[in-house]
């Protein structure tokens, strides 16, 4: 009964994540940039805007520029969630990945830099007068949801021990189509809820952040306007 | 609001963040444009009855038309990155003049009429109902906007609020709640060609007169041709460097760079004006139309080339957009960029040495020099990144031997707005103009403090006019801020001239 509740919920939070953000990226990639606006000095080559993009989503560049602690505490983050998403491959893949395998030990305790980003990042929201006045409630839950998740997370494996190749053998069962039993281990449900509504409010949410920084005019058009005419279809027509 | 108003904000130094002051500059707004200003734009003359849905037909029309608009208003994640970054919260203390929630004030509309979570949890997302407040609030709080894109440099996504405010007032325009100064400016350019309503007669009498006082000076002959068919060059320049001081200064240093140079060049009468105020209030369409007399002056008067004097907006216009508004440009001479910046022009010959300089002739001058925004974040010089940083530079340095850069986060691309830009240049905002200036004040005085300069260059028309007017404020002299070409022309030796004992130019006599 709870393998098909999670097997329905998965499935479900799956195809609204997937079509949801396509959806926006297929908006995000039609809407036309009329004009050029890259926010100058910006590269003037292809392969710059590449790097700069590249410096921008791996390093933070632009908030490194702009705010040490709030860098410190979001490249803390979004690094440690990159691990622990890519240590959490294992429960997908049979055999594992080498370079899954590899990540496991830094993967795991990886889940505590993912909180402490997230609690520095909830302070600042709380303690900074200015962050707190552009805060909505919104941005408080986004915070509680991942930070219940890297908790939940982290308790299943440091706190306790949930039957992790019964999981495994459940999520492998999920991606043929076929539903077996899910081990009724309460912090792990929770877990997988939490990850299950992540999925859900992802294309609803500033999560879009994500694939929305690579469709950035002010970072991703190549400084060439003299060199090169950019003209978007709608402007295109007033010429006539 | 007077002047006398307005208090100096004191800050320690130059982003010196100041505690929230709600509701500080929540009166704050320009006069609104009379019907017949409206009209010359295509704008309906007062507000229309249907205005919200007119409105909101607006905004989904622009989320349709422009990417920026559509994925910065998604995007944000409110991590507090620019929030200290306006030099207009700076100034004044109020949360409202923080990048990200000036963009909120829209964005918290848009979320409401156009997104599911706005739509059924307005609560939870801080989304809300475009009410007729909701309107007044925007209607002020988009014109303590300068556009600068500072924001846009710290964050971490590009967020540009300036995109925003663009859209906010199209929006304003669009269902007939226009500002008065942007838009009679523009119709005065759709009908005579300049921002000043200056008539061709009334141009030709002031570029003789600027002939007479440079032979006066020189004792050399340096023509300003107006209107001169089957010259090289069309030079477009802010029609403020017709009239006013530095500006004028800055003119005679084109007029002498040409006159060295040995090239034909001309001012046009139909195309009298390098500023775009279509820019500040977000119109293509009028944009385009000021554009577009640009393109028909080089046209009719057979130049093979087009050059831009010193204008902050009016050079992002000519750099990152005259080729797609008004292009292509086929029938001018590719070897050179089209268009061209003076100080690219006057670098070029610098290098290939065709200048006589003598840059002890500003000694008297201790000088530092004020990026202008959108030359630094919007535009582009030479054929690298970084150029428009450097040329100016270089051209300063090859005519003045005194120069010191301010503070190293206050230049460059992170320069400070004047506090006047994006159509706020208006009496009617002095109070906001005056506070907006406060940082790149305080960095003026760290400078004068440590190295004894007087004097702060621009190459923007709306920088030298607003400083001129609120660097008083500050215990500076108005004419301590110069164009870079009044150095130039300080500096350069005519051929021919009698340097003999002659003359500084008395228009930069040490102020301090």
């Amino acid at each position: 009964m709870l393998g098909i509740v999670f097997a329905l919920l998965f499935y479900a939070a799956t195809a609204i994540l997937v079509i949801g953000v396509a959806a926006k990226i297929r908006t995000y990639a039609r809407v036309p940039a009329p004009l050029k606006i890259p926010t100058t000095p910006a590269p003037k080559t292809g392969f710059g805007v590449v790097l700069r993009m590249a410096r921008e989503v791996i390093f933070f560049e632009s908030l490194f520029k702009s705010n040490k602690w709030i860098w410190v505490f979001a490249w803390m983050f979004h690094m440690a969630l990159w691990l622990v998403l890519i240590r959490h491959l294992r429960y997908f893949t049979q055999p594992v990945w080498w370079w899954v395998q590899l990540a496991q030990p830094f993967g795991t305790y990886a889940a505590f830099a993912m909180i402490a980003g997230l609690a520095g990042l909830w302070a600042r929201r709380v303690l900074v007068e200015r962050i707190r006045y552009i805060s909505n409630p919104s941005d408080h839950l986004m915070l509680a949801l991942l930070v219940g998740i890297g908790a939940s997370g982290a308790a299943t494996r440091f706190v306790a021990h949930t039957d992790i190749v019964a999981v495994k053998t459940y999520m492998l069962g999920l991606m043929r189509l076929s539903v077996g039993d899910l081990p009724a281990d309460p912090i792990l449900l929770v877990h997988l809820f939490l990850v299950a509504v992540l999925m859900i409010v992802f294309p609803i949410s500033k999560l879009l952040h994500a694939p929305g920084v690579f469709f950035s005019p002010s970072r991703n058009q190549i400084d060439n306007p003299r060199e090169k005419r950019h003209l978007a279809p709608w402007a295109a027509k007033l010429e006539g | 609001m007077a002047d006398g108003d307005t208090q100096v904000p004191e800050l320690s130094f130059p982003l010196d963040i100041p505690c929230l002051k709600r509701g500080a500059m929540e009166g704050t707004k320009p006069f609104v444009a009379a019907p017949e200003h409206q009209a010359k734009l295509g704008y309906p003359g007062t507000l229309v009855p249907d205005w919200k849905e007119r409105a909101l037909a607006k905004m989904k029309e622009l989320a349709e038309k422009n990417r920026a608009f559509q994925v910065y208003l998604d995007i944000c994640v409110k991590c507090g990155a620019c929030t200290d970054k306006c030099h207009y919260f700076l100034g004044t203390g109020d949360p409202k003049n923080m990048p990200v929630a000036r963009q909120d004030l829209l964005r918290s509309v848009y979320r409401r009429y156009f997104t599911f979570a706005g739509k059924n949890f307005p609560w939870l997302v801080g989304a809300r109902d475009l009410t007729e407040d909701v309107l007044h609030e925007w209607y002020s709080y988009y014109h303590q906007c300068s556009e600068c894109r500072r924001c846009s440099v710290f964050c971490p996504y590009g967020i540009d609020t300036a995109e925003i405010t663009m859209a906010a007032r199209e929006i304003l325009d669009s269902i007939g709640y226009g500002q008065k100064y942007s838009n009679e400016i523009i119709g005065k350019v759709h009908e005579i060609g300049n921002n000043l309503g200056l008539r061709p007669k009334a141009l030709a009498a002031t570029l003789e007169g600027l002939e007479e006082d440079i032979e006066d000076d020189t004792g050399v002959t340096v023509r300003l041709p107006l209107d001169e068919k089957g010259a090289d060059i069309l030079l477009i320049t802010p029609s403020a460097d017709f009239f006013a001081e530095p500006h004028i200064d800055g003119l005679i240093g084109y007029a002498k760079v040409f006159h060295e140079a040995g090239v034909s060049w001309t001012l046009s009468s139909y195309a009298s004006e390098a500023a775009n105020f279509g820019l500040f209030i977000g119109s293509y369409e009028n944009m385009r139309e000021v554009s577009l007399r640009i393109r028909k002056a080089a046209q009719d008067l057979g130049v093979k080339r087009i050059i831009f004097g010193e204008c902050g907006h009016a050079w992002r216009v000519a750099y990152s957009f005259l080729n797609t508004l008004a292009g292509p440009f086929d029938f001018l001479d590719q070897n050179y960029p089209i268009p061209q910046h003076m100080l690219e022009f006057t670098w070029d010959e610098i290098q290939k040495g065709t200048l006589r300089l003598d840059p002890s002739r500003n000694d008297h001058i201790r000088l530092t020099y004020h990026d202008s925004c959108n030359v630094a974040r919007a535009s582009g010089m030479g054929d690298y990144p970084g150029g428009q940083f450097e040329i100016p530079r270089n051209v300063i340095k090859a005519v003045c031997n005194n120069y010191f850069d301010m503070d190293p986060d206050t230049i460059r691309e992170s320069t400070l707005c004047c506090g006047g830009g994006g159509g706020l240049l208006t009496d009617d905002l002095m109070d906001l103009r005056v506070k907006g200036a406060a940082p790149r004040m305080k960095a003026l005085q760290q400078v004068t403090d440590e190295h004894g300069v007087t004097h702060m260059a621009a190459i923007c028309a709306i920088c030298k006019t607003q400083f001129s007017k609120v660097m008083p404020k500050y215990g500076y002299e108005m004419d301590s801020i110069l164009s870079i070409h009044q150095l130039v022309s300080n500096a350069i030796i005519l051929t021919g001239q009698d340097t003999g004992g002659d003359a500084k130019d008395d228009d930069t006599e040490d102020a301090a």
